[in-house]
């Protein structure tokens, strides 16, 4: 059996590592674009303030682990895949053919359409190549503007703050990470940041950036105002890279359509991680969550498919975590709620502390929390198994902080579980 | 033989010599808020329930790390952090349904149990035994994995 992989971020790595591991006898090739060996996206902030260096976003840290697993890494661009034949054509003009085929070919930053977005000294922050040139641009005291306050965009900001640029932070919607936190969470990062000297613009856009004087850009805001910028960083948004499918017969929406087996329409194609519109655990439908958790299911449920270990997949729980500046928020499922649902939120506006929690029936299916870095896992532990909580609902009701001892009272030996009351 | 540690509720007394212990080892001070292991309360029916992870076999932080700073230990089958490697991005925390993998503020990286090596500390200063370190096919040991994990997908190329 002749396994190729398309993309070798996390996604398509741990599938490679789960073929090579249920499949023993079989061939396996990933090919990747990016010159360096594979590395995770998500390790880039850290790179950006120095507390690792290049190899310290390798996936993984032996050099020699692809060739000791038998994993073929070739470093090219796939550029067509015809599916007749079940072969590929490489930017080389080399061809590969392929028994079973993943996609794992991740996604793309979209640049906003805005007058003057190719200048040089704009950037996003997506690659290894855009960490290099954000360190080269963002020295201390730089100027610098961030589009863009999404779960990508609060995530570098904490880096660039840690850089002690002088940063703007620029938001069209109406607060900070808006599709991950409700309204009273994202204005508390809000205002954390303003208190740590970071100037925070909301329902703002840029329309447009110009030259300015030597180097610097010029930044113009829908307010009127305009900002000098050493470095402008977009983080606006990101879609699926399935241009290259194009004319290729497979299927795709925002990604690659799959089922439940992570399949495309065509049967010998599967595909896994940001590229895939794969199930979410908490509606049913299928979309593209763009996590990193999500790319790491994702490979190894699809090289179980791959290998003939029929293999369903429940859906992913859309989950994020986020560190700004010190503030620790995080979100998990239908963290906005359900019709029908009931609710409970706590917030501590002074101590920055906030826990929302989102219930059907007696059942856990969203939770929000700002501020809390124990035992924050048991929230996804409680959406997935669909814990029936019967009484702790209440208890959770009237302090939502107990999530531990409801999760423990309703799975370990105390109480009615142990026959001792 | 592995080992894993066994925890019977229904033994503890609260007396929270096991945090004590834990975070002498791992950290060097006595400060419950540092311990792997952690006591809960339930006053309502005067019980306690000490709880630490697993090290289960589906190691959900393991392969959510993004730069290989879980590993196994073959040897305790504990998932050990690499202090060194690891990066803080705190994803192994939201993805642990146990919630027993934390983040450590001031030192930047997160912890979770390593069972010390394979000579834990809790274990061996709970004056009740409520905690010990028994060997891994223990049949109580999998009912108590069985009922944690009940639900969560299974999937057996995860280990
Ligand atoms: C700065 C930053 C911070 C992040 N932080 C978090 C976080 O905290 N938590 C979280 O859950 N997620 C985070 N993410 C998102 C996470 O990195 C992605 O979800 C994850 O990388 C997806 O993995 P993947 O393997 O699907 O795709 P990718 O990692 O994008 O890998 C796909 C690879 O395929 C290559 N490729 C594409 N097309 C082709 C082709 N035609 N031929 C050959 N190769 C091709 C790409 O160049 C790439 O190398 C972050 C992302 C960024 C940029």
């Amino acid at each position: 059996m002749k396994h190729v992989i398309i993309g070798a971020g996390p996604s398509g790595v741990i599938a490679a590592e789960t073929l090579r591991k249920v499949d023993p006898t079989s061939s396996i090739i990933m090919i990747g674009d990016e010159p360096e060996p594979p590395y995770s996206r998500m390790a880039l902030p850290y790179y950006l303030i120095n507390k690792i260096d290049e190899s310290g976003t390798y996936l993984r840290k032996d050099a020699a682990h692809y060739g000791n697993k038998e994993i073929d890494v070739i470093r090219d661009r796939v550029s067509k895949i015809d599916t007749k034949s079940k072969c590929l054509s490489l930017k080389n003009n080399d061809k590969v053919d392929y028994d079973k085929l993943l996609i794992a070919t991740g996604s793309h930053p979209v640049s906003p359409p805005i007058e003057g977005i190719g200048l040089p000294g704009i950037h996003s922050c997506w690659t290894l190549e855009d960490g290099r040139n954000i360190v080269n641009r963002a020295q201390p005291g730089a100027n610098v503007i961030l589009m863009g306050a999404g779960f990508i965009g609060c995530i570098i900001l904490e880096a660039l703050a840690l850089r002690k640029v002088n940063l703007t932070v620029i938001e069209m919607g109406d607060r900070m990470v808006p599709r991950m936190m409700d309204q009273t969470a994202g204005n508390l990062i809000k205002d954390w940041c303003k208190k740590k000297g970071v100037a925070v613009h909301t329902s703002t856009r840029v329309d447009a950036i110009e030259k300015g004087s030597g180097d610097s850009l010029k930044v113009k805001l829908d307010n009127g105002e305009v900002l000098d910028a050493d470095l402008v960083i977009s983080a606006t948004g990101v879609a699926a890279n399935i241009q290259f499918l194009e004319g290729s017969g497979l299927e795709t929406d925002f990604g690659v359509l799959v089922n439940d087996r992570l399949q495309s329409n065509i049967p010998d194609i599967y595909a896994a991680g940001d590229v895939c519109q794969g199930k979410d655990f908490s509606t049913g439908e299928y979309t593209v969550q763009a996590i990193q958790p999500t790319a790491a299911d994702h490979g190894r449920i699809a090289a179980m498919n791959m290998s003939g270990k029929d293999t369903a997949h429940q859906g992913c729980v859309n989950m994020n975590v986020l560190d700004t500046m010190g503030l620790i928020s995080s979100s998990y499922g239908l963290w906005m709620g359900v019709d029908g649902g009931e609710s409970v939120h706590l917030c501590d506006n002074d101590r920055y502390r906030y826990i929302s929690l989102q219930f059907e029936d007696d059942i856990l299916v969203g939770a929000q929390a700002l501020g809390l870095t124990q035992h924050v896992g048991v929230l996804r532990g409680l959406i997935q198994t669909k814990l029936k909580l019967g009484k702790w609902k209440n208890h959770l009701l009237k302090d939502p902080t107990r999530i531990m001892e409801a999760y423990l009272a309703n799975t370990q030996a105390i109480g009615h579980n142990a026959g001792v009351i | 033989m592995l080992r894993s540690l066994q925890i019977e509720p229904e033994k503890c007394t609260g007396c929270l010599q096991c945090e004590m212990a834990c975070s002498y080892q791992a950290e060097g001070v006595f400060n419950p808020s540092k311990s792997r292991i952690k006591i809960f309360s339930f006053h309502e029916e005067g019980r306690f329930v000490p709880y630490t992870c697993t090290q289960c076999t589906e190691a959900w932080c393991m392969h959510a790390c993004p730069v290989e700073a879980i590993v196994l230990n073959e040897a305790t089958g504990a998932k050990e952090v690499i202090d060194d490697i690891c990066v803080g991005c705190k994803v192994c925390t939201i993805a642990c349904p146990f919630g027993t993998v934390n983040y450590n503020q001031d030192a930047g990286t997160v912890y979770k149990c390593d069972l010390c090596g394979g000579d834990p500390e809790c274990a061996k200063a709970c004056p009740t035994q409520a905690i010990t370190y028994v060997d891994s096919d223990h049949g109580g040991l999998e009912r108590m994995r069985a009922h944690a994990a009940q639900n969560l997908p299974q999937d057996s190329a995860q280990t």
